[in-house]
């Protein structure tokens, strides 16, 4: 099989470590050769962050570039927008509505853009936006957005149920994971 | 057992598996992963080390002493551990040493893109080098056996997209390797020059019998194509794009081993094909080399250049021509860039700096964000501890102007690094500097990893904890007083008070990382509306819970902590508890 690729972005802080690892295996246990690709360190600290999930017959190099990705999941709309040339003609982008303005808009050095949600739509990609913290906040915390994200990607792609269910209870710690279950349910079905 | 794991966790299981008993590092990404991850296997001994260089002697002596040891850090820190490395390269190991160097291309997290097989050549070491995540494992194996085989310290060379990607890794168990016998040996260890003499006459030797090895060594390995138009030489990360972008297009000889490099299995390969392309990333090291051993049918940094990352993109348009299409916006998006988080200590103190528009000398760490609008709070930054040094160079020349207007910041973990001998030159050589230390509890930049100040060690157990006030009184500092950075008045205060006084002043800016799980927050804080009157002087903080919405402050409460300064800061009590 040719290699697919999935890019998964955000804003620091947002969760996007745990979204990989819980797409890696399912992956994994797909029987795929599977290669994630995280960024640590400076770029975490509320800048925009992108990993990149590969798979397939077998898997070179971990990162993904521009026109390459099958699909683009982002936690946040303005990061789905900059994602956007990394898409591949009628590619899948889904992202959540949500808005966190950049440090050059909260100075006043730059506009959040208006109407990206319909700039998105109209830009030759199967765009997908969900509500995702009301319905993280649903499933009972805001920070399980990344959860409901993975819920929505796991209804568009061809996997069984059951291996999404496993993955999750085995990245998310105990303590957290009904709530990660309804999480992904009301994303899975949103999706 | 199949798992997906990080290079760097990949690294750590090769530690084990290889039978290693002690563990010292100094974290710094990508590197600070092995370590966590090796601390996790209660067969193996690991610590946090002040410092690389400090680490590298550790892991010597534990190797001396006859046992497997490891170090691990970042390309800059392999310059701060150079000095034991060039000497540890004559006295050879008895345990075997393995060093990880983990290089930063494109920069993600480090000051500069320095390539750390320079260091393998000049300190006459073997560098081997993965390009994936079993490669981590295996090779880190395979570089204990040839550092007692060889008698020589083995360097793990990783870059960023090996150290933090996940692939799929198969494990083993860990095999027992009892210590080695010590039997004293001055000619061997005790590198006075009569014996160091003797000792250069093994090093050069042994360079020989390791090209020899590298030859024929399966780490180093040709995959012809019968389809290839042209060959490639390359290692690492490098290797992955080429295969991606080349497909069988070319045949690939992929080096393992680095350093040193074979000369007639390179000579041989070359001789296949008219055209050889040498795709590495960062330096022309396996190029220059090809050049000294006579191979001139090649191609390399005039195609590829020196700075950044490579990728499938990069070698696909390079050699093959073309790009691919891809849509986007018709306008450009706003930019995205790292912000101290909500609720961060270092805030408070860099909006004092940035009032008082003091000169900064900074440092390396999350503070160094300081620099980023609207704080604009610093004037250097270079290498761990240089922060403190340079202020005093600074004022040495600039006299009392200087020493009344600037200041050095620096964060507990990396005083403890190397800023406390800058310290010890201020006191010992007289310059009336200020310093300031950032002590947010922890090492926040890394990703929260404990230091000597913290009182606790790498486990999390409980260690000694190094008096910042007493240790810098005890160097010679008579001014030295703590202020809680959440109090803009206390801190703003005690920087003027410290910058007018006629003598060296240390100020302890205490406040534990926002981060950390253990601190309690306040609720969340809000704005009335009715009484903002859109001054817009909170956004002067550059927090990224505060933002303008229809002329008026509004508080993102998902991300407000509740620390305060915000509302000290608003002259129109606007900003209130919920």
């Amino acid at each position: 099989m040719e290699t697919k690729s999935i890019m998964i972005v955000g804003v620091g802080g947002q969760g996007s470590l745990l979204a990989s690892r819980l797409l890696g295996n399912v992956l994994l246990a797909q029987g795929f050769d599977v290669k994630v690709s995280e960024v640590h360190g400076m770029s975490q600290r509320g800048g925009s962050v992108v990993t990149y999930v590969k798979y397939g017959d077998k898997v070179y190099s971990p990162i993904i570039e521009k026109g390459e990705a099958d699909a683009v999941i982002s936690f946040e709309i303005l990061e789905a927008a900059r994602s956007l040339p990394y898409l591949k003609k009628g590619g899948k982008l889904i992202t959540s509505t949500q808005q966190i303005d950049p440090m050059p808009v909260v100075t006043g050095a730059a506009e959040y853009p208006s109407d990206l949600e319909e700039q998105l739509r109209n830009a030759g990609v199967e765009l997908s936006a969900v509500d995702t913290l009301s319905l993280a906040e649903q499933a009972g915390s805001a920070k399980a957005s990344n959860v409901v994200l993975m819920g929505v990607l796991s209804s568009k792609l061809d996997f069984p149920e059951e291996l999404w269910h496993k993955a999750v209870e085995q990245c998310v710690p105990p303590k957290f994971l009904e709530l990660n279950k309804k999480a992904f349910e009301l994303g899975r079905q949103a999706g | 057992m199949k798992k997906l794991m990080l290079g760097n966790d990949a690294f750590a299981r090769g530690l084990y598996e290889a039978g290693c008993r002690f563990i010292s590092s100094y974290p710094g990404t990508p590197s600070t992963e092995i370590t966590e991850s090796a601390a996790k296997y209660d067969e193996m001994y690991a610590e946090w080390a002040p410092n690389e260089k400090v680490a590298v002697e550790a892991a010597l002596g534990a190797s001396i002493a006859g046992a497997r040891s490891f170090c691990g850090m970042k390309h800059v820190g392999l310059n701060v551990a150079a000095d034991p490395l060039y000497t540890a390269a004559y006295t050879g190991v008895n345990g075997g040493l393995v060093i990880a160097a983990a290089d930063d291309p494109g920069m993600h997290s480090s000051q500069n893109e320095q390539d750390s097989r320079h260091h393998a050549i000049a300190s006459k070491v073997l560098m081997l080098e993965p390009s994936d995540s079993s490669e981590c494992k295996e090779f880190t194996k395979t570089a204990f056996e040839l550092s007692e085989r060889f008698d020589v310290p083995a360097i793990v060379r990783l870059s960023t997209r090996v150290a933090h990607s996940q692939s799929v890794v198969e494990l083993c168990g860990r095999e027992e390797i009892p210590l080695k016998e010590y039997k004293k040996n001055p000619q061997k260890y005790v590198m006075m020059p009569a014996y160091a003499r003797g000792r250069h006459v093994f090093v050069e030797e042994r360079t020989k019998r390791l090209v020899e090895f590298a030859e024929t060594s399966p780490l180093n390995r040709i995959e012809i194509s019968d389809k290839a138009q042209f060959g490639v030489i390359t290692s690492g990360a490098a290797y992955e794009y080429a295969k991606e972008a080349l497909g069988d297009k070319a045949s690939v000889l992929k080096l393992g081993i680095v350093n040193p490099l074979p000369v007639e299995l390179i000579r041989d390969f070359a001789a296949k094909y008219e055209k050889i392309y040498v795709i590495e990333e960062l330096d022309g090291v396996i190029e220059q080399h090809c050049r000294n051993i006579g191979v001139n049918n090649i191609v390399g940094k005039e195609l590829f250049g020196f700075c950044g990352e490579l990728s499938q993109a990069v070698v696909a348009e390079k050699i093959l021509g073309g790009k691919r299409e891809f849509v986007s916006l018709e306008k450009a998006v706003p930019v995205r860039p790292p912000v101290m988080c909500a609720g961060c200590p270092h805030r408070g103190l860099f909006y004092c700096l940035s009032k008082l528009g003091v000169t900064v000398s900074g440092d390396i760490g999350c503070y160094t964000l300081g620099a980023s609008a609207p704080l604009s709070a610093m004037d250097t930054t270079i290498c761990m501890g240089a922060s403190i040094s340079a202020l005093h160079g600074f004022n040495k020349v600039r006299g009392a102007e200087s020493e009344h207007k600037s200041v050095a910041v620096i964060g507990d973990s990396t005083f403890m690094h190397s800023g406390m001998t800058g310290l010890v030159n201020i006191a010992y050589n007289d310059s009336d500097s200020t310093v300031i230390i950032l002590d947010n509890s922890i090492t926040g930049m890394t990703g929260h990893q404990q230091n000597p100040t913290t009182g606790k060690n790498l486990k999390g157990d409980p260690a000694a904890a190094v008096n910042l006030e007493e240790l810098c009184k005890a160097i010679g500092i008579r001014r030295v007083r703590v202020v809680d950075p959440y109090s803009l008045a206390e801190t703003e205060a005690a920087i003027r008070q410290e910058l007018a006084a006629d003598e060296a002043s240390v100020i302890i800016s205490r406040r534990p990382c926002a981060l950390l799980k253990y601190v309690k927050h306040n609720p969340p804080l809000k704005t009335d509306a009715d009484k903002c009157r859109s001054c817009k002087k909170c956004m002067k903080l550059g927090c990224p819970a505060i933002s303008m919405k229809d002329g008026k402050a509004v508080i993102d409460h998902t991300q407000c902590v509740g620390c305060g300064i915000c509302q000290e800061l608003c002259g129109f009590g606007a900003i209130v508890c919920q």
